[in-house]
């Protein structure tokens, strides 16, 4: 009984940073933990230095809208994020801290024939993945969530909807203090404020990082730092096709539970869900102008307000607590870039968008395959930098842009 | 506060009222390889900072180039371009 009220220490302090490890990673977000992770579970790498410039968690990992899914339209994209979520399921046990992850099911509303078209497309995509996913019409969107509007009475009445039970919403907070938690049992070190401001590149390979506490070389660096990604890669003189903009979101205030589904809608811009605390989470889509500026807009809770509003009209009364936003770093077709560069000894990930957060342990499982062996997995294969100079590109610009 | 962009034509102008089609690049000057056109087309340079991006009236149709500071949100000037030679 005395154990649930013990206060339990999730870091550990990691000392001074030495002046070398097998393996940098740049970035505490919950990609940079994972990976590290799976580096020591799988195999066996503890040399490890995470360099985080804030706080483990302070960006994208902790601004996201939680949602963990896997309907996307590529088969690329499609069997990679299944794996993550299968990889979602089985974490909370195998971190021992509880996630909170809740598999209720999420909807990706259509509001015209042509968005009909589309859902069908991925629903046959994810069916022969394997993927639990189908489109269904007006009646069963409203049978299955009762709680939602499907009136004729609005701009953009519902038609169906693309149906994805194993769609789900996490604690994002947990994901990134239970890998930390497990990262520093393995006896990786986590150093948070201390920021990386160049690499020692020298005869086309990059020895080591340059920090605000001193030089470190590295047998490998990897650059897990989403929205700052183009910064910090042209620091190693390695260009990325990468533009960074802002997402926003904002919570009501809490209310009795009435929603568990995830509603989006591509049409509208936006996505729903009620979170644990009976708030409702709305997020949309990115700014449309590149800014690392993490300010706030007003004609984004305009139109956002207005379209939940058609969907739910019961939440007229409601008042927003808190508006936040996070910098997603775009790539041209909505798939992520991961793994080798054309400088050695220099990875990257990035190019994560508004979808990092749900391919977080599965993107930790590769990229440590890939670090510990040098051979990039199969899983992988298609999202590597160099598609981008030999045109071969992944888009999935239908199922990632807005549909969370 | 959302940005306000000052359109040559129209002066200032909030975002739905805009396109920003993103940061200037240079055009290939010769027949480009595939690695070079790919470069052109997908790459980006991403400033933290002051770049110079085009935008677009969507009030006067009309292009115009405009440098901002990415992290700020700054417009410090807007201008038409030179017509081609």
């Amino acid at each position: 009984m005395k154990d649930i009220f013990r206060k339990q220490k999730i870091l550990k302090a990691p000392g001074r940073l030495k002046r070398h490890y097998d393996v940098v990673i740049v970035g505490g977000g919950s990609h940079g933990l994972a990976t590290a992770y799976y580096l020591a579970k799988h195999h066996g790498i503890t040399d490890v230095a995470i360099l985080e410039q804030s706080y483990i968690g302070s960006g994208g990992a902790g601004r996201n809208t939680t949602i963990i899914r896997s309907n996307y339209r590529t088969p690329e994209g499609a069997a990679f994020y299944k794996e993550s979520v299968a990889l979602y399921e089985r974490l909370s046990a195998e971190l021992d801290f509880n996630l909170m992850f809740s598999q209720h099911g999420h909807f990706t509303l259509a509001h015209s024939d042509r968005s009909l078209v589309v859902q069908n497309e991925r629903a046959e995509v994810n069916k022969l993945l394997g993927i639990n996913s189908r489109v269904i019409d007006r009646d069963e969107v409203k049978r299955l969530c009762p709680q939602i509007h499907v009136g004729d009475d609005v701009t953009w009445p519902i038609q169906g909807a693309l149906y994805h039970p194993p769609g789900g919403i996490i604690r994002h907070d947990a994901v990134v203090w239970g890998f930390a938690k497990q990262v520093c049992r393995s006896g990786i070190e986590i150093h948070q404020g201390i920021e990386v401001t160049g690499f020692d590149v020298r005869d086309g390979r990059c020895h080591g990082v340059r920090t605000t506490q001193g030089n470190v070389s590295a047998g490998v660096v990897l650059s897990a730092t989403a929205g700052w990604s183009s910064p910090v890669a042209k620091l190693a003189g390695v260009e990325l096709p990468i533009t960074t903009s802002i997402l926003q979101a904002f919570v009501t205030e809490p209310v009795k539970p009435f929603l568990d589904k995830i509603i989006v809608s591509a049409q509208m811009h936006i996505y729903v869900s009620q979170t644990d605390r009976g708030e409702f989470l709305i997020g949309a889509e990115v700014e449309p102008y590149p800014t690392y500026s993490n300010k706030g807009t007003f004609p984004f809770i305009e139109y956002s307000t207005r379209h939940v509003l058609e969907l739910f009209p019961q939440l007229h009364s409601t008042r927003i607590l808190r508006h936040w936003t996070g910098l997603c770093d775009m790539s041209p077709d909505y798939s992520p870039i991961m793994g080798l560069t054309e400088l050695d000894g220099f990875l990257v990930d990035c190019g994560w968008g508004t979808y990092g957060f749900k391919a977080a342990p599965i993107t930790g499982v590769t990229l440590a395959e890939l670090i510990a062996t040098g051979k990039t997995p199969a899983l992988i294969e298609p999202f590597k930098l160099e598609r981008f100079y030999t045109d071969t590109l992944v888009s999935e610009l239908a199922a990632a842009a807005v549909s969370h | 506060m959302s940005l306000l962009v000052n359109c040559p034509n129209c002066g200032p102008r909030e975002i739905p009222e805009l396109r920003c089609a993103g940061e200037s690049t240079s055009r290939p000057k010769t027949t480009p390889t595939v690695r070079e056109l790919n470069t052109y087309v997908y790459f980006r340079r991403n400033e933290w900072g002051v770049q110079k991006e085009w935008w677009f009236c969507r009030s006067c149709e009309d292009w115009f180039l405009a440098e901002r500071d990415t992290y700020s949100n700054d417009v410090k000037r807007t201008w038409h371009p030179e017509p081609a030679a």
